[in-house]
């Protein structure tokens, strides 16, 4: 018995060093589901805007946000302008009256497809990342770190010519206030530094 | 005017005998015109911009562009002179540079490896000499005589041209004095550059310059300022057209509204519809020159833009692609000496102009509205008389199409229409 044990032990301790390395690389259960969450953010928000019902945009955002759109060739440069930046709410509801009312432009809708989410690259903050009174929570943990998910946006005109409009990543920083997932941050990073005609509604 | 005509058309084509005062709708149309302007506008007689040259600080450094159909390298030899040359292999014509930015010790054609030096000169072929003795070029093959294709190079301030006319005066000469004034005044002290991106329009290249020309639409179709009641009132200023009539400033002195202690902070001043913007940060200014114009727009014939409004500091090109559809490639640009806080309020502003500009962004479809009405109607011209039938600089209202007369004035010298 004794014989047939050891190797066992061996093997066993073997397999736990490679799960232990593959868990290091994949979210744990509480990432899991907190990735669930912004999905599901995500996906209501592409929802919200490809159904026309703008008004309800905002309501996607923490008090607090910064909304931006630049390109990838412009945050490779460290440019600070990019093609949007609102900060705040009310410049988000700025927006979406400027679409109601100032603005003149061809009438279209987007569709947007996205990703799954991912974490960024890099290493996961440890606990004194995490911000917040009460005490460190997997939820907490995960929203200290940004989230990337792709897209793309087809562009719907009302004559009925659609075109691919977009595609680019969100790169997130999500906050949990009163129970309820919010976007802290949503940059908006283009691919392509090429923009067709003008960007009115927002990605 | 030269009036002979250069372009081979089917002969049904004169400019009508309005002239100046009407546009016929055929020039954004004419597949026979689009190419006349590639050989007598873009490869003719005229001062292209190709890039700006900070992009090109260092020898080795290049950077690829249009002009007009035409691909160039721009690069800085090691001499620290700016050249320009035609981005095309001088053996089967193959791109030589792909990329947009780069640095370089030479140009290498990935096709059959000929290496051109800095400036241009061939340097070497592979197997020119033949393998084994056997083969390779014939004896007398010079390559002293198969270099790239050399534009003249000018410069203004940070803005680098380049012609392929041997005769062309010297840009400031061409754009002449008040010109150059005010592209003295964009930079003035040094700048870097804070933003860019390309902006695909879907018309042709001379209705995208007939707007920027046009101080008439500005606040007719940019609705953004009269319907959140934000207008404010302009004290001074001018539509300016240089002598050959292409190029034009259109500037004026506004009111700054720094949102403290105006009308519009304190309620006096509202919308028809009672509209109004709730955060105020993107209306911050700051006088950004001692000379009190907070607003001026420059064009340079044929296709080159700049823009002062308020902060919001930009250069375009504009690149013609098919006979509707151009690419306008943007430099936005600050001045080394911002202060963080002046940065901070460009960006705010950022939201204001460009491509999703509140303010200015139905500048990117209107081109295209005509466009799409205009294909084979050729009977029909636009009617250009606000403001006259001159080009002349107008100091009474910038409600006029001067500057748009000029543009047509010293296109169809060139084209000889």
């Amino acid at each position: 018995m004794a014989q047939t044990e050891a190797p066992a032990v061996v093997a066993t301790t073997v397999a736990t060093t490679v799960a232990a390395t593959a868990v290091r690389a994949r979210p744990t259960r509480e990432e899991r589901e907190f990735l669930a969450a912004t999905a599901q953010l995500t996906a209501d928000y592409a929802g919200t805007i490809d159904d026309d019902r703008l008004e309800a945009w905002p309501d996607y955002f923490a008090p607090e946000c910064l909304y931006r759109i630049e390109t990838r060739e412009g945050r490779a440069s460290g440019w600070p302008i990019g093609l949007m930046h609102c900060e705040g709410l009310a410049m988000l509801r700025d927006r979406v009256l400027a679409i109601r009312h100032g603005n003149v432009f061809d009438p279209h809708t987007y569709r947007h497809v996205v990703s799954l989410p991912r974490f960024a690259p890099g290493a996961a903050p440890g606990p004194a990342a995490a911000t917040g009174a009460q005490a460190a929570s997997g939820t907490e943990l995960a929203c200290a770190r940004r989230v990337l998910t792709s897209f793309n946006v087809t562009r719907v005109m009302k004559t009925g010519e659609m075109t691919l409009f977009a595609a680019g990543t969100y790169d997130d920083v999500f906050v949990e206030i009163d129970g309820c997932l919010l976007l802290q941050e949503r940059t908006v990073v283009l691919d392509s530094r090429n923009l067709d005609t003008l960007l009115v509604i927002p990605i | 005017m030269n009036t002979t005509a250069r372009v081979e058309t089917d002969g049904m084509f004169r400019w009508p005998a309005e002239g100046l005062a009407r546009v016929p709708f055929r020039v954004y149309n004419d597949p026979q015109i689009a190419e006349a302007e590639q050989r007598l506008l873009f490869r003719g007689e005229t001062w292209n911009l190709v890039c700006l040259d900070l992009e090109v600080a260092e020898p080795g450094q290049y950077r690829t562009n249009w002009i007009g159909e035409t691909p160039v390298i721009v690069v800085r030899d090691p001499a620290c002179a700016i050249r320009v040359f035609v981005n095309r292999c001088a053996h089967r014509g193959s791109m030589l540079c792909l990329e947009q930015h780069g640095r370089a010790e030479n140009f290498t054609c990935m096709y059959h490896n000929w290496v051109y030096g800095l400036d241009g000169k061939l340097q070497s072929i592979a197997f020119k000499r033949g393998v084994r003795g056997q083969g390779g070029m014939p004896a007398e093959f010079d390559i002293t005589q198969h270099g790239l294709r050399e534009l003249r190079v000018d410069t203004i301030r940070n803005l680098v041209f380049a012609t392929f006319s041997d005769t062309l005066p010297p840009a400031r000469d061409w754009f002449g004095p008040r010109m150059v004034w005010s592209l003295e005044r964009f930079f003035h002290k040094p700048i870097r550059l804070i933003g860019g991106y390309t902006q695909i329009l879907p018309n042709n290249w001379k209705l995208y310059s007939e707007n920027v020309r046009d101080s008439y639409h500005a606040s007719l179709l940019h609705t953004f300022f009269a319907t959140f009641g934000l207008n404010r009132l302009s004290m001074d200023g001018a539509v300016e057209v240089n002598e050959a009539g292409g190029s034009h400033l259109s500037w004026s002195k506004m009111a700054t509204d720094d949102a403290e202690g105006t009308d519009y902070a304190s309620g006096g001043l509202r919308s028809m519809r009672d509209l109004a913007i709730e955060d105020r940060r993107i209306l911050k200014t700051w006088p950004e020159f001692d000379d009190g114009i907070t607003h001026m727009i420059q064009t340079l014939f044929p296709n080159v833009f700049l823009q002062q409004i308020q902060n919001t500091l930009a250069v375009r090109l504009l690149v013609p692609k098919t006979i509707d559809s151009s690419e306008l490639q943007w430099w936005v640009f600050a001045y080394e000496d911002d202060t963080p806080e002046q940065t901070r309020m460009r960006l705010m502003q950022s939201n204001l102009v460009g491509p999703a500009g509140l303010v200015s962004l139905e500048d990117g479809f209107i081109g295209n509205a005509v466009q799409r009405t205009t294909r084979g109607d050729q009977g029909h011209g636009a009617v250009v008389e606000m403001g006259g039938h001159g080009v002349g600089t107008e100091r009474q209202s910038r409600v006029s199409e001067a500057a748009v007369r000029g543009f047509w004035q010293q296109w169809r010298g060139l084209m000889g229409f």
